[in-house]
């Protein structure tokens, strides 16, 4: 995977956050965005495909619920007809079936693309230095040589796994203008999900349901009952009239710039490196991986940007602890070109110790059987 | 059920809880129905009020008893007869009697069918003593047309004959027994049952809701049927086969004005957009004028007065209860409207243009009416929500909180946060704040009652004055004169 830029975190630019919502033990922070043009509008797709034909000659395979379908105009004016198909009445069999998809972002009309969400950055995930070793160093084995980290898997917890979060979305409160939420877990960020209008916004909600995320968030929804609430707190000493109590109203709905910014620092400020996967028209959609450290979260994601910087698109997953520790092994790897020796240097280790990290991250395959049966 | 301070006696300790027990008893007893709420479910909804129920009934029996005639819901007259029936014993002989007169004024009182089911409610719970027969036998000694009821109640009321026995009048005995297997009845509205099984004919002379069943079995055209019946329609069964008619191509007259105002406010919040505006001098006419009645009913004489109403998702209610926090706003609103002197409204999610378009969406921000609200300088500020109030969470609360600590100390503006919700796990309708008064409403009709009740939710007074409020409502339930013992408080 070729990145194509770096950045410090991802901008939440053209958004507002507004007070939380809770709900159990997950915090919804609404994001507002205040003009919108019209000129992107995404929609939902139901697929029943659970294989995508990448294009490189290898398959991704995942349960997919849905794809979303972008829909843009070159020149600003708002989209017309969204998902305009005709078809029979009642006729409910879906009439563009597609059993394997072809590439997870692909054109389908001139200002249409369709792209499959979140299995988009999952993909760019797995992808991470799956040629496996670039030099043919003789610990490897010749399964690893030949054909680099194929098979290469992950889990992850659908949405519905999590306790409390279908309830908690039922009894969020949708704001007018609202584009966006953020989503914790116990205080833990789970997820960021921006659509470009409040329409699509409103539609896609209960997506969240369908979507996966890390298996962190799954542990802390059985595990904790109940977040504190941020409550509104006014001195009352200093209000003498009814306007400084509307002042100090409104000040308390600014603080959540700052409560949100705390919230999301693992995400908003930690370095992101970027890959384009499509552009069209003003937009384009790229796929992001954070900062691949075990001391920290890390977060994988999408998102649309315009050509200003705007963000109309965004969701990202959650990596838990032991896929942050998988990457960052292979990339520290590939960083010593795939040489056991000084890798292991770089972390001040042995050779040994390492090869141990590496099976018990699962790479153990990579390696020749005499190797580990020698530890 | 809050801790007691160490300055505070035993005795003025033991007032000041069974104060607060009842206020939250009561409270809840205006708003719980048992039914799934926005926020909780149907289950969490049963476990709480039962144990309150019980609580209540096991330390505070005589004010238990009493609170029968405080204007509590339906659901909850039922369940408190039904309480009180079910363990009496080491009773006063005078504690007894008054009982017995509380339920025998409230089963009288209650809609036939709920009466009813509280009283199969006894059967389930396998109470049958004399106490209970000699209810039973004066709850149907006073219903004015028992054959009626036979034909329309027919399985209840045989559940019931079943369990007590009491002596039936007429034929009624061998109608429960063998229904309509019988050869001929004398009374005429039993013959005409038993004759509406055989002929399509006779199916319209019975109550609507037993010759539905009949007319399905005659295989009638369901708009005939309807078109037929028509005349034998009570109001409520009008209003709410109101669309089921429509899809079978027929117009049911209503005259909407008659009916309750939450009813009404409901039967407009289900109709689509469009036709609320195109029907909208109607529907705002027959909203006050249902009003009106209600007024004319139980008078509330208000100067200036703010409504601040919420419009927010969540007033969208439960499949169980579907709008009803909407339509208790709405109702209030009306109702306010017509009662006050001078009145402003003002709704959640910025200005509306007409009341009757009110939809359930959106946040829920309650900070900024309640200051435009507040800023008008009104007598009384009614304030009807669920109380989850989001943006910012708690706005409302710090508001209602640093006015009255701050800026009206004096209380020249009172603060009543009416809510239509029951919130399972805090027992009792969520309040904004302690500053102001939390009080449960599930009609918008007894907002005269909730409002009254209000200053002993505010705190401001002591158990003796609502011991005494309570008596005096026993003893116009009841038709009694005013005597005031006084509860033992321990």
């Amino acid at each position: 995977m070729k990145f194509d830029e770096t950045t410090a975190g991802i901008a939440l630019t053209g958004l507002t956050p507004a007070p939380a919502q809770q709900w159990g033990a997950v915090r919804m922070i609404p994001l507002l965005r205040q003009a919108t043009p019209g000129d992107l509008r995404l929609r939902p797709r139901k697929v029943d495909a659970a294989a995508v034909k990448v294009g490189d000659g290898t398959t991704y395979f995942a349960f997919m619920p849905h794809a979303y379908v972008m829909e843009w105009t070159d020149d600003g004016q708002p989209v017309a007809a969204v998902g305009a198909q005709l078809a029979a009445r009642g006729d409910h069999t879906a009439a563009r079936r597609t059993p394997i998809l072809h590439r997870m972002a692909k054109r389908e009309d001139r200002n249409a693309l369709r792209f499959v969400p979140l299995h988009l950055a999952m993909e760019g995930f797995l992808a991470l230095h799956f040629g496996g070793p670039d030099v043919a160093w003789h610990e490897y084995s010749r399964e690893a040589l030949a054909s680099g980290l194929s098979p290469r898997s992950e889990r992850a917890m659908p949405g519905v796994w999590i306790a409390g979060l279908e309830e908690a979305l039922r009894v969020f409160e949708i704001h007018d203008d609202q584009v966006g939420v953020l989503v914790f877990v116990a205080d833990a960020l789970a997820s960021a999900f921006v659509v470009p209008h409040p329409e699509d916004y409103r539609a896609l909600h209960r997506s969240l349901l369908s979507d996966f995320y890390g298996e962190l968030l799954f542990q802390y929804g059985l595990l904790y009952r109940e977040v504190h609430s941020f409550d509104l707190e006014i001195d009352a000493t200093t209000i003498s009239s009814l306007a400084m109590l509307r002042a100090a109203v409104a000040a308390g709905r600014e603080q959540w710039h700052e409560h949100s910014a705390l919230m999301t620092h693992g995400l908003l400020v930690r370095t992101t490196r970027w890959q384009t996967v499509h552009r069209a028209g003003p937009f384009r959609l790229r796929r992001f991986i954070g900062e691949l450290d075990p001391e920290h979260e890390g977060h994988i994601g999408e998102a649309i940007q315009r050509t200003d910087g705007t963000l109309e698109y965004l969701k990202t997953y959650r990596l838990s602890a032991a896929q942050v520790r998988r990457a960052y092994l292979l990339e520290r790897l590939a960083a010593h070109d795939w040489h056991l020796g000084r890798c292991a240097e770089s972390f001040g280790d042995t050779v040994p110790a390492l090869v141990v990290r590496l099976r018990n991250a699962g790479f153990g395959y990579l390696l020749k059987p005499h190797i580990l049966r020698g530890l | 059920m809050s801790p007691v301070s160490a300055s505070e006696t035993q005795t003025t300790a033991a007032a000041r809880v069974a104060h607060e027990d009842l206020v939250v008893f009561l409270n809840a007893c205006f708003a719980c129905t048992g039914q799934r709420e926005f926020y909780s479910d149907g289950h969490e909804q049963t476990v709480s009020i039962a144990f309150l129920h019980e609580y209540i009934r096991g330390n505070y029996r005589r004010l238990y008893a009493r609170s029968l005639a405080a204007g509590v819901n339906h659901f909850n007259q039922g369940r408190i007869v039904l309480e009180l029936l079910s363990h009496s014993e080491h009773l006063d002989p005078a504690d007894r009697r008054e009982e017995g007169q509380l339920c025998r004024a409230v089963l009288a009182a209650l809609p036939p069918q709920r009466a009813y089911r509280v009283l199969l409610g006894l059967r389930e719970r396998g109470v049958n003593n004399r106490r209970t027969r000699a209810i039973v036998r004066e709850f149907l000694a006073q219903r004015k047309d028992l054959a009626f009821d036979a034909l329309k109640y027919r399985s209840k009321l045989h559940a019931l004959v079943r369990h007590v026995h009491p002596p039936l009048p007429g034929e009624l005995g061998p109608f429960l027994a063998r229904g309509w297997h019988a050869r001929r009845y004398k009374t005429p509205l039993l013959e005409q049952f038993r004759r509406a099984h055989f002929s399509a004919e006779a199916v319209y002379d019975l109550p609507f809701t037993v010759a539905e069943g009949l007319a399905a079995r005659h295989r009638i055209d369901r708009k005939l049927f309807l078109k037929r019946i028509e005349p034998r329609l009570t109001a409520g069964e009008r209003l709410r086969l109101q669309s089921a008619a429509k899809r079978a191509g027929l117009e049911l007259e209503i005259d909407l004005g008659r009916a309750p105002l939450t009813r009404v406010a409901l039967y407009v919040l289900s109709l689509p957009e469009a036709q609320r505006r195109a029907r909208a001098d109607e529907l705002h006419a027959a909203l006050t004028l249902s009003a009106r009645r209600c007024l004319a009913a139980a008078p509330l004489p208000l100067g200036r007065v703010a409504a601040v109403l919420d419009r927010s998702y969540s007033t969208a209610g439960s499949r169980d209860k579907p709008r009803r926090p909407l339509a208790v706003a709405l109702a209030v609103d009306r109702l306010l409207a017509a009662a006050s002197r001078e009145y402003m409204s003002f709704w959640t999610g910025g200005p509306l243009e007409d009341p009757l378009l009110v939809t359930p969406r959106g946040q829920t921000d309650l900070a900024t009416p309640l200051l435009a609200a507040l800023e008008t300088r009104p007598d009384l500020v009614v304030i009807v929500s669920d109380g989850f109030d989001n943006d910012p969470p708690r706005g409302a609360g710090e508001v209602c909180r640093v006015f009255r600590a701050r800026l009206d100390p004096d209380r020249r503006t009172t603060i009543v946060h009416v809510n239509p919700v029951f919130d399972a796990p805090h027992l009792g309708p969520r309040p904004l704040d302690r500053s102001v008064p939390t009080v449960g409403l599930r009609d918008a009709e007894d907002l005269a009652t909730v409002l009254a009740f209000a200053r002993f939710a505010d705190g401001g007074l002591s158990l003796a004055e609502l011991e005494h409020y309570l008596a005096v409502r026993a003893a116009t339930l009841v038709g009694a004169p005013v005597d005031t013992p006084t509860e033992p408080a321990s």
